[in-house]
């Protein structure tokens, strides 16, 4: 069906630099040129108000790795991206299949789906941060009335549940993005192919199966690829639901960076800068080895 | 052979009782779908509704214990307050001409990029849509300290210009893949018959398939906007003035250690989601062309 596009006339260079190239300089000035600044950053040693003292080496990358809060902050951004993009998937698997039947009132479901997505994320998390308040919070207050629990939570400050909470958080506002996705993907599903399985006798379960999963490939592949790296790199979520607890205990790396350079007393700016080089670094091979694992050009040869 | 022989009673039995299931499914569906349906609504919604009871009580009943979830008092005293702020009024300007700018510009640059990367090969095609992926890997907040650096070099810290760029810059790749989803669905001899109307490139592109692009238009420019007027961490790090802050930054100085105006915070919220949520409704159908669009990319 999308082959015939391969049809394209040829052009030279010059032109194509001419149609290409304010997108290119957009590009290269504001997001390859500040990734290199970064590295450079992160070779030199900075003074507390942000001037360049010199080259640091690779001091910055060894204080970096050495730093006895970072085992906990890598464990607490694998719990993180590896729950939400799972939990997400599956539940927006579920919830598109859903929204892509007919039934009565299907257009206000997706207009209530699109609410959390168009919501900025700070203000979501400002108001989960309210919802799930140990004092104020009406989350513990329905758990009460309703005997789920005898006393309240300190959702968004007992160790045990701040994680847990900021994930689930995170799920709510990630989820209708990736269900949109996997809406298009299932719109573009002949629907003869169904037909022809029905006739064959599948079972709901055996069509989903062999047919709809197989041909959702595709788009399965990148929305997991596309929220590991949105997840990975989410910041408000983390920084507001997490912003009274001291210390690094439930950061991720991202947060943890930006209060290295902006927030922590010794406004280290080379040392955050390693720190951004780390977390480029480690969500391009997350991504590539993801891809390599479920074998990217064989699916995308048979889908 | 076996398609030959008679089905067996048991599997005639099977499917009749599927058949009578499916016909018992059809009635139920017609009430257990849209009754599913509901529940889906509350899910997404209720936080939303939390806070706009919370918007319409007074600020000190937010914080009573235990909470309610109607307000006791019912009140517009928050959004009043808000319309009126003046502090409210430059993040609610900030926003604006931050959005819209970048919106501009990332239009500008992605319709001819999309068009000619939909329509022709050309040496450094693939670098060139491979550098667009970077852009999405390279999210601003993994570069935040490479941007802060770069913009306080060029003294941009505290300029909307700043902001601008960083919006623009990073939202090229969705406009790109949905525009070049959109443009390669066009049939080629269309642009034929224009060209041999004696139609150039540029006027082909113009009066033939911009017309004919306008839904995928429609949804860069939302998905753009709405990118742009949600932004945060850039905002957060870049701007220090709080007249230049926008609305995401702006509006959590109603909630700090020392003043807890939750009601206020969420009047100016919803203020700032509304025409999001409504914008967004608007172009509910072209959202998920678009996205396939982008996704075969």
């Amino acid at each position: 069906m999308r082959r015939r596009r391969r049809e394209r006339g040829t052009a030279s260079p010059v032109e194509a630099l001419l149609w290409l190239g304010p997108a290119l300089v957009l590009i290269i000035g504001v997001v390859l040129y500040p990734a290199i600044t970064l590295v450079a950053t992160s070779f030199s040693s900075y003074s507390i108000t942000g001037l360049r003292k010199g080259d640091a080496g690779i001091t910055n990358y060894t204080t970096f790795l050495t730093s006895p809060d970072l085992p906990k902050v890598v464990g607490n951004t694998a719990i993180w991206v590896a729950a939400v993009v799972v939990i997400t998937i599956i539940l927006s698997l579920g919830l598109a299949q859903f929204l892509s039947k007919e039934f009565f009132g299907r257009r206000f479901v997706r207009w209530a789906v699109i609410v959390p997505w168009a919501a900025a994320l700070v203000i979501s998390s400002q108001l989960f941060r309210l919802i799930l308040d140990y004092y104020h919070g009406i989350l513990n207050q329905a758990l009460l009335t309703l005997h789920v629990i005898s006393k309240p939570i300190d959702w968004l400050g007992d160790p045990h549940f701040t994680l847990p909470s900021m994930i689930a958080v995170g799920i709510f506002v990630t989820i209708p993005f990736t269900a949109y996705l996997f809406v298009a993907g299932l719109n573009g599903i002949p629907g003869d192919v169904y037909e022809a399985a029905r006739i064959d006798g599948g079972s709901p379960w055996q069509i989903y199966r062999a047919i709809t999963l197989p041909l959702l490939r595709p788009t399965l592949l990148i929305a997991v690829v596309l929220n590991m790296i949105y997840v990975f790199n989410s910041f408000p979520v983390i920084w507001i639901l997490n912003g009274s607890n001291p210390g690094f205990g439930n950061d991720t790396l991202i947060t943890y960076m930006y209060k290295l350079a902006f927030r922590s007393a010794q406004h280290d700016v080379g040392l955050s800068a390693a720190a951004g080089v780390f977390n480029v670094l480690l969500i391009l091979i997350a991504v590539a080895v993801y891809l390599r694992f479920v074998n990217w050009r064989e699916g995308s040869k048979n889908a | 052979m076996s398609t030959l022989t008679e089905p067996t009673l048991a599997a005639r039995n099977t499917a009749l009782l599927k058949g009578r299931r499916r016909t018992g499914w059809k009635a139920a569906r017609r009430w257990v779908m849209p009754l599913g349906g509901l529940g889906v609504i509350l899910f997404f919604i209720w936080p939303y509704l939390v806070m706009l009871f919370d918007a319409l009580r007074p600020s000190g009943e937010v914080l009573a214990t235990p909470p309610t979830f109607f307000p006791k008092t019912w009140t517009m005293d928050a959004f009043a307050h808000v319309v009126t702020d003046p502090a409210f009024h430059n993040w609610l300007r900030s926003s604006l001409v931050v959005a819209v700018a970048a919106t501009i510009i990332v239009i500008v640059v992605a319709i001819p990029a999309a068009y000619f990367t939909a329509r022709f090969s050309f040496r450094g095609r693939m670098l060139f849509l491979g550098l667009v992926v970077v852009t999405q890997m390279f999210a601003p907040t993994s570069l935040v300290v490479g941007l802060y650096r770069e913009f306080y070099d060029l003294g941009l810290i505290n300029t909307y210009a700043a902001l601008i760029l960083t919006d623009a810059a990073f939202n090229i790749a969705f406009a790109l893949w949905i525009l070049q989803g959109f443009f390669s669905a066009i049939p080629k001899d269309i642009e034929e018959a224009a060209a041999l109307d004696g139609c150039s490139r540029v006027g082909t592109l113009f009066r033939v398939m911009l017309p004919l692009t306008l839904p995928g238009i429609v949804t860069a420019i939302t998905f753009t906007f709405i990118a742009a007027w949600n932004e945060y961490v850039v905002a957060l790090t870049l701007i220090q003035d709080d007249a230049l802050k926008p609305l995401t930054v702006g509006i959590s100085s109603y909630v700090t250690a020392y003043e807890q105006n939750w009601s206020q915070l969420f009047a100016a919220s919803l203020i700032a989601i509304v025409p999001v949520v409504i914008l967004f409704a608007l172009i509910e159908k072209h959202l998920v062309g678009g996205l396939t669009a982008g996704a075969v990319k």
